[in-house]
């Protein structure tokens, strides 16, 4: 047997991308996946990571390039794929919901060999699991889930599993069951089955990858034997290093603390706070859980006290049937109201007063606030809340979807509005952005987990404490 | 939105045409007294309409089902407080202001503290709101005092009195929603209640109101309603319930919330009226007659939807 011929890959990307109309997802990947192989893959929310992994299970089609799997298509190639967000059918058990996915589970009888292979895969996987093949799946723990979905994902049959995709599969096991799954894919790697394995807890990564991939931009750009990295090394391999020195001068005399939550969020006036970390670490829930406390759902007279701009602008900001006018007003509506009337006139002065300082590209304010561009319309949203005149402004990675041009425009705008004594609280997952804060609070499973000021922060600083660098569980 | 085609025009050119369809078969001679009898009982429905379209604005799953019993309770309450004597029409007319407020905020407080559907809140408190209306008659037919009943049946200038309350309601909701803040938060919140919340719009404030404003609408029905034919009576507010909700639709109102038409409530309840007595004087029996009426709303709200979606 001839050892140096590298096996056959299960999976092979050439020149692979992928568009989502006028935004490259991912552009230009080579990859491919061998037999015995525990491929490591990193990287920023947004580097593009899923459009590959989705590549890979087929789930998408690539829009240049080629995806090739060892036998015709992902399913007969054993390509099994864990995703992030749990994906059983709760109203199922356990075993039922392996018909889902194992297609050669047919007849009257389907549901004995499910059962033997789901217990037969939680034993192997996650031995002394406790977990009954009968249970409901929605009467089962979140932890419990998770064990679930990944157990399925290494049971026999259906093709059997040669390529697993496990995403963040340790987001809510404990540090044990943890360990017994990095265990598993050891196991698994060495028996001659593929792995590609992704989370943000690097030291899960180091221990059980044979291989690490940077991805970022929509690009791969490094791909070593484990070996080849350090910690530290992997963390700049994920960032930009490049930082503008244009950062302005800042204020160093503190105006009073306005904002002290009880999870430790403090911002004083005419400062701009950021929060960073990854995407969905909770800080958009702090930034609304604030605001509902110091907002009424009962009175809407009086000055405002906070203002809040969206940046799921469908979700929470915009209000489709309406004018540019009536959208720009409604926070500030109480200012603009005179015996319970909307004074009207003073409402189109104040939409077309912006329009000319925010650069709202339109001729007439009264037209509906849909025929805007998706700028557009979040500066609509921005003057929405600066026109309120509110001390503290609270900011939901309001930059989504804005062209370059736009970002600049606003930077200047908060940088202004801070230096008259307004504070911003402004969530992002661009570090850029949180380089032009005072002061960046970094979030990481809902909690505050750093604290950088200054010229502390810096994309390496806030890409380090986003991510757990220590312990490897179990 | 522009143009001379409002929405609202196409309820009242249903209207339009249904009046002379029956025109033309009853002859030219009944035609004034088919419109003073329009006008007359499309106000009972105005009245009810424009509560419900506040409630409807409010956004899917909003809407008020106990208009029948607040009618029905304020009615008989008003009535045996008065007990027919004159000089206490005030008293009445505000003791039933005072039952639409109370129904009202028994509504909302159902909504808000049990957090049950508003269509199960306002369905739930219809029966208690009925069970104190049947409790307090006890069978009892109280007339009104004379100068109301004289008042609800009267015109002044060639139209009814009671047409002239409706249309004052009419105008005054349509300042509340075309030009006060309460409407701009209401159809703010029918739009997208959580984007209304998070731009400061005091979300339940205003669905407190208007729950209240919806109740007092009803009761203020009820209170004309009993005063005009002689007496209250316990199934007084019945066919009430499908009325609102369907001159609110006919007349051009989103009925997934956020954009209400106020004009539109006129035009629909006139055509809702004249549909029924155009059917009558075809000489078809009430089974029959039930059949068109739904039919005609189904197709004006198929037609009404379809239009929006293609739009």
């Amino acid at each position: 047997m001839d050892l140096s011929a590298a096996p056959a890959p299960i999976v092979a990307l050439a020149g692979a991308g992928r568009s989502f109309g006028a935004v490259r997802a991912l552009a230009g990947v080579d990859l491919s996946i061998a037999p015995g192989e525990c491929l490591g893959l990193v990287g920023h929310n947004g580097a593009g990571k899923s459009t590959l992994v989705n590549l890979v299970t087929g789930a998408l089609a690539p829009s240049e390039g080629s995806v090739r799997h060892a036998a015709g298509d992902p399913r007969a190639s054993g390509v099994r794929w864990v995703a992030q967000e749990l994906s059983l059918a709760p109203n199922l058990t356990v075993a039922e919901n392996l018909i889902l996915t194992q297609r050669d589970l047919r007849g009257l009888g389907w549901r004995n060999p499910a059962r033997a292979r789901i217990r037969a895969a939680l034993d192997r996987v996650f031995p002394d699991h406790g977990l009954d093949a009968d249970a409901t799946v929605a009467d089962l723990t979140l932890a419990q889930r998770q064990m679930a979905e990944i157990a399925m994902a290494f049971a026999e049959g259906g093709p059997d599993p040669r390529l697993v995709i496990l995403d963040e599969p340790t987001s809510s096991l404990d540090a044990s069951r943890a360990g017994q799954l990095l265990e598993h894919v050891r196991r698994f790697r060495d028996g001659g089955g593929a792995i590609v394995f992704i989370s943000h807890i690097l030291g899960e990564v180091f221990a059980v990858a044979t291989r690490i991939v940077v991805m970022r931009d929509g690009r791969i750009v490094d791909d070593r034997p484990a070996g080849g990295f350090t910690r530290s090394g992997l963390v700049e391999a994920m960032g930009h290093v490049v930082r503008g020195g244009d950062r302005t001068e800042r204020r160093n005399d503190k105006g009073p603390e306005v904002v002290a939550t009880a999870e430790g969020l403090r911002a004083h006036a005419g400062e701009v706070v950021g929060l960073a970390g990854l995407a969905g670490h909770g800080q958009a829930e702090a930034l609304a859980r604030l605001f509902l406390a110091r907002t009424s759902a009962w009175r809407g007279r009086g000055p405002v006290p906070v203002a809040f701009v969206a940046g799921d602008r469908a979700r929470d900001g915009v209000l489709p049937l309406w004018s540019i006018a009536r959208n720009l007003s409604l926070a500030g509506l109480s200012l603009l109201t005179r015996a319970g009337l909307v004074d009207r006139g003073a409402e189109g002065a104040l939409a077309r007063d912006w329009r000319g300082r925010i650069g709202i590209r339109t001729d007439d304010v009264d037209r509906p606030i849909l025929s805007l561009s998706g700028g557009n319309q979040q500066k609509v949203l921005f003057a929405r809340a600066l026109a309120t005149e509110a001390p503290i402004v609270l900011m939901d990675d309001p930059m989504r979807g804005v062209d370059v041009g736009t970002k600049a425009e606003v930077y200047d705008m908060i940088r202004a509005e801070a230096a008259r004594g307004r504070t911003f609280l402004w969530y992002s997952t661009e570090a850029e952005e949180m380089t032009l804060c005072d002061r960046a609070y970094v979030f990481r499973n809902g909690r505050i987990a750093a604290e950088l000021a200054g010229a502390e922060i810096t994309e390496e600083r806030l890409l380090a404490a986003s991510f757990e660098m220590g312990e490897v569980p179990g | 939105m522009s143009g001379l085609v409002r929405p609202w025009s196409w309820a009242f050119a249903a209207a339009g045409l249904t009046y002379a369809a029956t025109v033309a078969l009853t002859g030219v001679q009944g035609a004034p007294g088919l419109l003073v009898a329009t006008l007359t009982f499309a106000s009972f429905s105005v009245l009810v309409g424009l509560g419900q379209m506040a409630v409807i604005t409010l956004g899917p799953g909003n809407v008020d089902l106990s208009i029948p019993a607040v009618m029905t309770l304020a009615g008989t309450l008003s009535l045996k407080l008065m007990d027919g004597a004159a000089g206490t029409e005030a008293w009445g007319l505000l003791a039933a202001l005072g039952i639409g407020l109370g129904a009202g905020a028994a509504n909302y407080a159902l909504i808000l503290l049990l957090r049950i559907p508003p269509i199960i809140a306002t369905l739930s408190a219809s029966f208690m709101f009925q069970s104190l209306a049947v409790w307090s008659n006890r069978g009892l037919r109280i007339k009104p005092p004379d100068t109301l009943a004289t008042f609800s049946t009267g015109a002044t200038l060639g139209m009814p009195n009671l047409a002239w309350i409706a249309l004052l309601a009419a105008a005054v909701f349509w300042v509340l929603i075309e030009r006060s803040a309460y409407g701009r938060r209401l159809s703010a919140i029918g739009q997208n209640a959580r984007a209304a919340r998070l731009a400061g719009v005091p979300v339940e404030g205003v669905r407190a109101a208007t729950y209240l404003l919806s109740a007092v609408m009803a009761a203020l029905a009820g209170f004309w309603l009993a005063c005009f034919s002689g007496g209250a009576a316990l199934n007084m507010g019945a066919e009430y319930l499908l009325m609102s909700i369907a001159v609110v639709v006919i007349g051009g109102s989103s009925i997934a919330g956020g954009n209400s038409n106020v004009p539109g409530i006129w035009g629909a309840a006139m055509f809702m009226f004249l549909i029924v007595s155009m059917l009558n004087s075809y000489g078809l029996g009430a089974g029959v007659r039930l059949i068109l009426t739904g039919a005609v709303i189904i197709a004006i709200v198929a037609a009404a939807s379809g239009r929006r979606a293609a739009a």
